[in-house]
């Protein structure tokens, strides 16, 4: 496991700090650490830095922005099936854990389906008449892929909320409602506060995977428009002799993903301390 | 003092109304209802049922579609098994029983999956043991890295490989081999995430206990762990089938050319290009055999714990 984990990230290491061969673009990696340069890595640096700042740019807003729709439906939900589920809650809980058990392909393929400029959602907007002409939703439409982000990942949020909702106390709600407290504050000075642990895991999980993500971005648009910087990833891999390339904007991306991590470690470790 | 009590003139009360009450505090009017402390949180459960429905309406027509008589996959034209089995009248090449390349892709997802849930799962039990008896930072270790290749990006881990397999371990060619050795990498922490978390719920004591009545190290983890960790363990086999199958991402670099594609990738292949509700079948097959798995597990596990709790709750307490 350690092997098969740690080796592959060490070549990728190696390729990234390594050299090209100069004739076909191929690199050649270079896997004694005291032979490493870092030309091609700052090249590669400046590059990234020159050309595609508005793919990071658009990247970091995207997932900022569906990250923020996530947790409020998410917090919504979980809130409302832990809370008030009562006989019901099975029922809640199949049908919350159900999009796990459904393809991730599947249920973007439904959505490039229902967008098609013939498909129902256009249907349903000119049948109200809310826009005259049908909308091409697949045309690199920024909100399209923001939407379709935030249903791909929601039920990855849900269910931890749900998970630790579920468990909160519900004498310590009660006390606040009864000390004189509306739902609202109560919700806010108590529940809230209570589910902080949940919501930073809630967001690891739902965030960091979205920075690598490339396959939503493709199926609902697949326009440069939106191109985010999983598509940087994917294109250097579809293109021949792109493997340093490839390995450097890897590197990158994990070092850039270790910074939340280790954050939400040590944010974990200080609340068990504080148990 | 009594004089001025008996100045206040006289009313007769009565003949009068109730004093009614503040009318902040009314819940007949209506906007009492929202002032209501204590009202049914409606907007909620509407809320709830609006996501239930915006999250699964648009699968169940992805569903239906794959059974639309025509070659359109946005407008319902009809029912028939033409995309699925083929019709005498149509062009077959797109049905998902009789296309060659999309039963090959079928058969490769199929031995993919079953393949690694059959080397995943006993492997991360192995594992979740042994890591609950480390001692020293081990375990912490152990802990971040299976975390980690969790929440990190599928891509970095398929590029990673891919570059892997390519130059530095070039004795296993791209193609299965390569996928099935990621796939079980990746795969791998599911059940050690879920086996830990059963281990730590269930303790040390049962162990102890089978060890004091005589029972060797062996025979305690087979007749008394095992058998408590069966439940774990079977969700852990239907997570491991289910996200394997439709896994499209470290496969589709690791594949060595159209062969060894399995159907996950195909969809994904034409879902950008050419559309047909031959490649929702596709995707409801998938959904269906994973079902099927699932309902697998769900009969073995009530099998095991007959007459227990509802297992939708602790289904979803290894989830969460």
């Amino acid at each position: 496991m350690v092997v098969l984990f740690a080796l592959p990230f060490y070549v990728v290491v190696s390729i990234a700090f390594g050299t090209v061969d100069p004739v076909f673009r191929s690199p050649l990696p270079v896997y004694q650490p005291w032979f490493w340069t870092s030309k091609y890595l700052l090249d590669e640096w400046t590059f990234i830095t020159g050309q595609f700042r508005p793919v990071e740019l658009r990247t970091l807003v995207y997932v900022v922005l569906a990250t923020a729709v996530c947790l409020v439906i998410a917090y919504a939900v979980a809130y409302y099936v832990a809370r008030f589920g009562g006989k019901r809650k099975g029922l809640f809980l199949t049908l919350l854990i159900a999009p796990f058990f459904i393809s991730y392909l599947m249920r973007m393929l439904s959505w490039v389906e229902l967008l098609q400029p013939n498909g129902y959602v256009n249907s349903v907007l000119a049948f109200f008449h809310i826009t005259p002409h049908p909308i091409n939703w697949l045309a690199g439409v920024p909100f399209t892929v923001v939407i379709g982000l935030v249903y791909g990942y929601i039920p990855y949020m849900i269910l931890p909320l749900y998970g630790f909702l579920d468990r909160i106390d519900q004498s310590q709600v009660e006390a606040g409602r009864d000390l004189g407290a509306s739902p609202f504050w109560t919700f806010v000075r108590v529940t809230l506060p209570l589910s902080k642990p949940a919501i930073l895991a809630s967001l690891v999980i739902v965030t960091l995977p979205m920075f690598g993500d490339y396959y939503t971005n493709n199926l609902l648009s697949g326009s440069p428009k939106t191109t985010m910087f999983g598509n940087l990833l994917d294109n250097s891999m579809e293109a021949t002799g792109q493997g340093p390339e490839a390995a450097i904007l890897v590197l990158f991306l994990v070092v850039f993903l270790m910074i939340p991590m280790l954050y939400y470690m040590r944010e974990t470790a200080k609340a068990q301390r504080r148990q | 003092m009594s004089e001025t009590i008996s100045e206040r003139p006289h009313v007769d009360r009565r003949m009068q109304e109730p004093v009614p009450r503040a009318r902040s505090r009314s819940t007949r009017t209506p906007l009492g209802w929202w002032r209501n402390p204590w009202r049914k949180p409606r907007i909620l459960a509407t809320f709830t049922w609006g996501y239930l429905a915006w999250s699964l309406l648009p699968v169940l027509i992805a569903i239906a579609i794959s059974f639309n008589a025509g070659r359109s996959n946005s407008v319902w034209q009809g029912f028939s098994f033409q995309w699925w089995w083929g019709h005498p009248k149509f062009d077959p090449s797109g049905a998902l029983f009789v296309s060659p390349e999309l039963r090959a892709a079928l058969i490769q997802s199929l031995r993919l999956s079953f393949l690694t849930m059959f080397i995943a799962v006993p492997l991360g039990v192995a594992f979740a043991i042994g890591i609950s008896r480390w001692r020293g930072p081990a375990p912490a270790g152990a802990n971040f890295l299976m975390l980690f290749s969790f929440v990190i990006p599928e891509i970095i881990i398929g590029i990673s490989m891919f570059l892997f397999f390519t130059y530095l371990l070039k004795v296993v060619h791209l193609g299965t081999g390569a996928q099935l050795l990621s796939l079980v990498t990746y795969q791998v922490s599911y059940p050690v995430i879920i086996v830990r978390a059963r281990l730590l719920s269930i303790g040390k004591e049962y162990e102890e206990a089978a060890t004091d009545l005589g029972a060797s190290p062996t025979q305690a983890i087979r007749r008394v762990l095992l058998p408590l960790l069966y439940p774990a363990i079977l969700v852990s086999f239907a997570l491991v089938f289910a996200d394997t199958i439709d896994d499209f991402i470290t496969v589709r670099y690791l594949s060595a050319g159209a062969n060894t594609e399995p159907l996950s990738v195909k969809i994904y292949n034409f879902s950008r290009g050419s559309l047909t509700p031959g490649i929702n079948a596709a995707a409801t097959f998938l959904l269906l055999s994973t079902l099927v798995i699932a309902l697998i597990g769900v009969f073995l596990y009530r099998r095991i714990t007959s007459g227990q709790r509802g297992q939708t709750h602790e289904m979803a307490d290894y989830l969460t």
